[in-house]
């Protein structure tokens, strides 16, 4: 498929921008562009064209089962589009005076009030815009926290080696060492390895729970002491929260701070690059770090971005828990741990799970067995299951399972869905004995065959050539 | 897979080979087959200190970064800098594409002989 730039035809254009009716102001000496800008010239047919193209090569959560682990490829609801969509929030200006802008606040501070609920925290921001964003952000209230008790010592952050990469990125973004924290056979935090790691010089743990294998960490009330005894803080990735929401709060776990990834976990499409939405909680004695917004709160404050953040993201936010109400909420949660269960179940009829026992909301499938009898890898697995119309599940992640698919079907698939997904698993188990070139050289009736990943990686072609 | 015996390995697959006055560190066969093709290399400068134990760079693959881990506590004297232009060496020839070189060595971690090593290696599949 041509780029729109290929597709360009010099003097097609359309104006679009009305005759200028104010005196025009140059730009002082020097700031102005020497040249015009390189923009393609296309007729709107073309424009219209091109992006539906585009459009008809991407497979998204409302084309089919999209069960990629870590991710939480719910659908969203149309109500919480139409909702963000109303033109007295599209229309608003944030610079509107206080007086104009008074249902805008209102969406702010019940979305907060409830989600705080949610999460057991006192008081929460919606201004980073997006998870790793407010990761960063909800890093640095605990390091506020110790820089204003004196306590400068601490230098460390423990994270699991289960852990989102983001999370070690987000430590280091801070200025902090990075500690691993080794998984036990169960697939948990190693208590003993964290007592180990534990001392004057930890600043914080970051986890998420469930963690990144499924599974719900049984001793967080007593990992969360450790780190509290040790004078840590403790942050809560809330990637993993569709799996515990209305049901376990991270604030009742001993969660100090948390981010909550709304695009993901309440209803805005998410995967295509924004706009997200990073809220950060924080129990009472961390309020005093939350970034403020001069303008909605008043006063000064750090900002850690504009205004309120991706305020539409949170008018999703707050249509999706109020059509769910507080008895929907919970119960979105247990049909995710629920449909993770059901298609774990199915499948171990072959396929061999990174752990034993229930999983929450996704679960992880070890297909090293699989590799060393067939030669067919987790990657030929997953290309394969393209031809088959579904989203492939996410690839060697976590780190510490080899061969590992991460599956997490989300709480909005049905029965009948699972069972299709969990035929063309177990079909292609058989298919991996029978005829593993074939799989080797899969998919074969995508738009897109296998690309040169390496290839890509190793000589990015990042701009247009001339 | 290959596991020359004038190496020594850590349980986290990199190799040190003892040159005299520098000890030499690269990354094992099995690193490389289980890391899939490496496009970038992460270096350390010439000058700076490795600690036994811990990261002094990363390599990233299609799958995944992964840290390199020093075998030894010392000072880089040398970096194969080829590696930034050509990364597949690491997976082309492991044991030829050596990645740091570190003299003034004043620690050093538990290593695995050659058979020790494989023995691992089968073990964690």
């Amino acid at each position: 498929m041509q780029l729109i730039f290929e597709k360009s035809v010099p003097g097609r254009g359309t104006e679009y921008l009305p005759a200028c009716d104010v005196p025009e102001v140059s730009l002082p000496e020097g700031l102005g562009r020497k040249a015009p800008p390189k923009l393609p010239e296309l007729s709107e047919t073309d424009v219209s064209r091109h992006y539906t193209q585009l459009c008809q090569r991407v497979y998204g959560v409302n084309c089919g089962f999209y069960p990629l682990g870590s991710c939480t490829m719910k659908y969203n609801p149309r109500i919480d589009e139409e909702m963000a969509a109303l033109p007295g929030f599209t229309g608003i200006h944030p610079l509107a005076p206080e007086a104009a802008t008074q249902g805008c606040r209102e969406v702010l501070s019940t979305a907060k009030k409830l989600l705080c609920e949610i999460t057991g925290m006192a008081d929460m921001t919606f201004q980073p815009a997006a998870g790793a964003h407010g990761e960063f952000t909800g890093v640095l209230l605990i390091k506020q926290y110790h820089d204003a008790r004196g306590d400068r010592k601490r230098c460390k952050i423990l994270v699991p080696d289960s852990a989102h990469g983001t999370n070690p990125a987000t430590a280091a973004m801070c200025g902090y060492q990075i500690v691993n924290i080794p998984s036990g056979p169960d697939g948990c935090v190693d208590l003993e390895a964290l007592k180990a790691a534990l001392g004057e010089d930890t600043a914080g743990l970051m986890l998420t729970n469930p963690n990144t294998l499924g599974l719900f960490d049984r001793n967080i009330l007593e990992i969360t002491r450790l780190v509290h005894g040790a004078g840590g803080l403790c942050y809560y990735d809330g990637a993993n929260l569709n799996a515990v929401m209305g049901l376990a709060r991270p604030g009742d776990m001993g969660f100090d701070c948390v981010h909550l990834n709304l695009h993901k976990t309440f209803a805005t499409p998410h995967g295509g690059g924004g706009p997200g939405g990073g809220a950060v909680g924080c129990k009472e004695f961390l309020k005093a770090y939350l970034p403020k917004s001069r303008l909605m709160d008043g006063g000064d404050g750090i900002q850690v971005r504009s205004f309120a953040g991706n305020f539409l993201v949170v008018v999703k936010a707050l249509a999706y828990l109020l059509t769910l109400g507080k008895e929907g909420v919970p119960q979105a949660a247990e049909n995710a741990v629920l449909n993770a269960n059901y298609l774990l179940a199915r499948l171990k009829e072959r396929y061999t799970p990174a752990y034993e026992g229930l999983c929450m909301h996704e679960f992880v499938l070890d297909l090293s067995e699989l590799k060393k009898e067939t030669g067919v890898s987790a990657l030929d697995l997953a290309k394969t299951l393209i031809d088959y119309g579904m989203h492939p599940p996410t690839m060697y992640f976590p780190l510490i399972v080899h061969e590992a698919l991460m599956l997490e079907p989300t709480e909005t698939e049905s029965k009948q869905t699972l069972d299709q997904a969990a035929e063309v698993f177990l079909k292609l188990w058989d298919l991996a004995h029978e005829d593993p070139a074939y799989m080797h050289e899969a998919p074969h009736h995508a738009q897109i065959r296998r690309p040169d990943e390496v290839r890509a990686a190793r000589n990015p072609i990042l701009c247009q050539p001339e | 897979m290959n596991y020359p015996v004038d190496y020594k390995y850590t349980r986290s697959h990199e190799w040190l080979r003892d040159d005299g006055d520098v000890a030499i560190v690269g990354i094992s066969d099995y690193a490389q087959d289980a890391l899939g093709d490496v496009v970038f290399v992460n270096l350390p400068a010439v000058g700076d200190t490795v600690i036994a134990g811990e990261s002094f760079g990363d390599v990233e693959s299609v799958k995944a970064v992964s840290d390199l881990i020093s075998p030894v506590t010392g000072v880089v004297c040398q970096v194969n800098t080829a590696l930034e232009d050509a990364p597949e060496s690491l997976n082309e020839d492991p044991y030829g594409a050596w990645i740091i070189q570190v003299e003034d060595v004043t620690d050093c971690e538990d290593l695995m002989n050659a058979e020790d090593y494989q023995a691992f290696c089968e073990q964690e599949g």
